[in-house]
């Protein structure tokens, strides 16, 4: 059972109104690995978590955590399933009510009954991981960017989850955190052995720590396997992104009629 | 034209749709087991929402208390009935003032307050992350809203009534001069106390359902963006208060109409 593969997405399709984000995506993340789910803004990687995470429901396919169908689960088994994830928002996402302390402490207050003195050490340990100890009385306000998403992280390792799904945790970030935050999620994974999923877009980070890459662009998988087999990828497609080339099979432009045409258009048309 | 009736359908369609979501949305948030930590996050809304909202309802109710008083005996004067001011100012605000204005007040002061307030904490993602943390945010941000706003415009309007009779009583018998005694006592006599004030009560326990309902379930629904938040706690007051006195002449025709 335990090499089994942690999260199983089967087939996924799914579509926003008319706009298809996923036609057929086949996905698997092994546990105790660090493994990336890559791709050019705007393709969905995002959604992607979400739908892993249970919050949104695919139009069909399916997404197994652990053996267990998310879309299938009822409202009280998914909670608890939750119980063993942890997420990363990339905006962090702390309860602006509490201070630091109490975001961290938040998991453990409402899912165990420990006393509060062992609640402290546990919070002091998870901000001394994420090198914020001495910010616990501070307000979600007073954070940077940077130290707000830590102190994200350091409760969504508050419960000690098997699994942590990572939401672009390097953007916006200053060289600085930056370094910090990729050192963390490696750390974090080869110390506690939980099996992780970044989705970003920031190549050189991302595959420093990845020990499995998908690459994903219109709704499909483009390309899969490890950062160095992906490195010497020869698609084009795969090349252009990998590589950071400006122009290539991804367009840079958002589809539009001819520039010349539009630019001696002079009905006075927007 | 037949582009404008299938608009007309689509509307109606969506206007059904969000209706039912709302409906589910208050069935699973308002019913559940209370834990002493749901408790204690009650008791921080009610004063969120209740004592916060104490000072614009009191001093609205003294000024509606006065204004009445002031009216009333100007008209009654005339026929010699100035002792049945304080049967007047008692009636309107138990019967309909202090239930409506307060419900009014209520929905603009409390209510937008949860709409922007659920609304920032969707567009912020803290619903999300709760959700993600295993808490399940009906239970935990929305059901004690819900319930502190149940219970906290009934007292507003009880609070609203009294200080709207000793208002009345401050203009009619201290600065006009109407006999103290026909005041109270005419009061006393006309007042019905499941008629007018159980009434007045449930009128505003009704109201208290329909605008926090509104409240909350607009902060939870709206499209998570600064645009969004602001039509969202716009449409709270808008839908909040028609509903208050759409659904006040309705209560009004089943209870003093004879409808009953």
């Amino acid at each position: 059972m335990t090499d089994s593969p942690f999260v199983e997405v089967e087939g996924l399709h799914y579509a926003r109104g008319e706009t298809a984000i996923f036609r057929g995506i086949d996905m698997v993340i092994p546990r105790g690995q660090v493994t990336a789910i890559m791709g050019p803004s705007g393709t969905g990687k995002t959604t992607l978590l979400k739908l892993v995470g249970g919050q949104l429901a695919p139009d069909a396919g399916r997404v197994r955590i652990d053996g267990e169908d998310v879309h299938r689960l009822s409202r009280k088994s998914l909670f608890g399933l939750r119980r063993r994830m942890g997420m990363l928002f990339q905006s962090g996402a702390l309860f602006s009510d509490l201070n630091v302390y109490e975001n961290v402490a938040f998991p453990l207050r409402v899912h165990t009954d420990l006393p509060e003195s062992m609640i402290r050490d546990l919070v002091l340990l998870k901000l001394q991981a994420v090198g914020l100890r001495g910010a616990r009385e501070l307000s979600p306000a007073e954070l940077s960017g940077g130290m707000a998403r830590r102190v994200a992280l350091a409760r969504a390792i508050a419960l000690d989850p098997e699994l942590i799904l990572y939401d672009e945790p390097f953007v916006g970030q200053d060289p600085i955190s930056m370094g910090v935050l990729v050192q963390l999620i490696r750390r974090l994974n080869d110390a506690l052995g939980l099996t992780a999923v970044v989705v970003s877009h920031d190549i050189k980070e991302t595959l420093s720590i990845a020990d499995y890459v998908y690459v994903i662009a219109d709704g499909q998988v483009m390309a899969h396997g490890t950062p160095e087999s992906l490195d010497v990828d020869q698609d084009a497609r795969v090349r252009q992104f990998v590589h950071g080339e400006p122009d290539g099979p991804v367009p840079f432009h958002y589809p539009a009629t001819d520039f010349h045409a539009d630019l001696m258009d002079a009905g006075g048309r927007q | 034209m037949i582009e404008r009736i299938r608009r007309l359908g689509r509307w109606g369609c969506s206007a059904l749709e969000s209706l039912g979501d709302a409906g589910i949305f208050l069935a699973q948030s308002m019913f559940g087991i209370p834990s002493v930590e749901g408790i204690r996050l009650w008791l921080r809304q009610v004063h969120f929402v209740g004592v916060l909202s104490l000072a614009i309802v009191l001093v609205s109710g003294l000024f509606i208390g006065m204004v009445l008083a002031l009216q009333g005996y100007t008209i009654l004067v005339d026929f010699g009935a100035e002792d049945a001011l304080g049967q007047m100012v008692a009636l309107s605000l138990l019967r309909e003032l202090a239930p409506v204005v307060a419900a009014l007040l209520f929905a603009g002061r409390a209510g937008s307050a949860l709409t922007a307030e659920i609304g920032l904490m969707k567009a912020t993602e803290q619903l999300t992350s709760m959700e993600m943390i295993g808490v399940d945010p009906l239970r935990r941000i929305v059901a004690p809203r819900l319930w502190a706003g149940f219970v906290a415009l009934p007292l507003l309007t009880i609070g609203f009534g009294v200080v709207g009779v000793w208002g009345g009583q401050l203009v009619g018998v201290q600065w006009l001069g109407v006999f103290e005694g026909s005041y109270w006592g005419n009061m006393q006599a006309s007042v019905d106390f499941i008629g007018d004030v159980g009434n007045g009560l449930l009128k505003s326990l009704v109201f208290a359902l329909v605008v926090t309902w509104i409240a909350v379930y607009q902060g939870y629904a709206l499209v998570p963006t600064s645009e969004g938040i602001s039509r969202a706690t716009t449409r709270t007051v808008v839908y909040a208060s028609l509903a208050v006195l759409g659904l006040d002449f309705l209560l009004t025709a089943v209870m003093f109409g004879g409808l009953s």
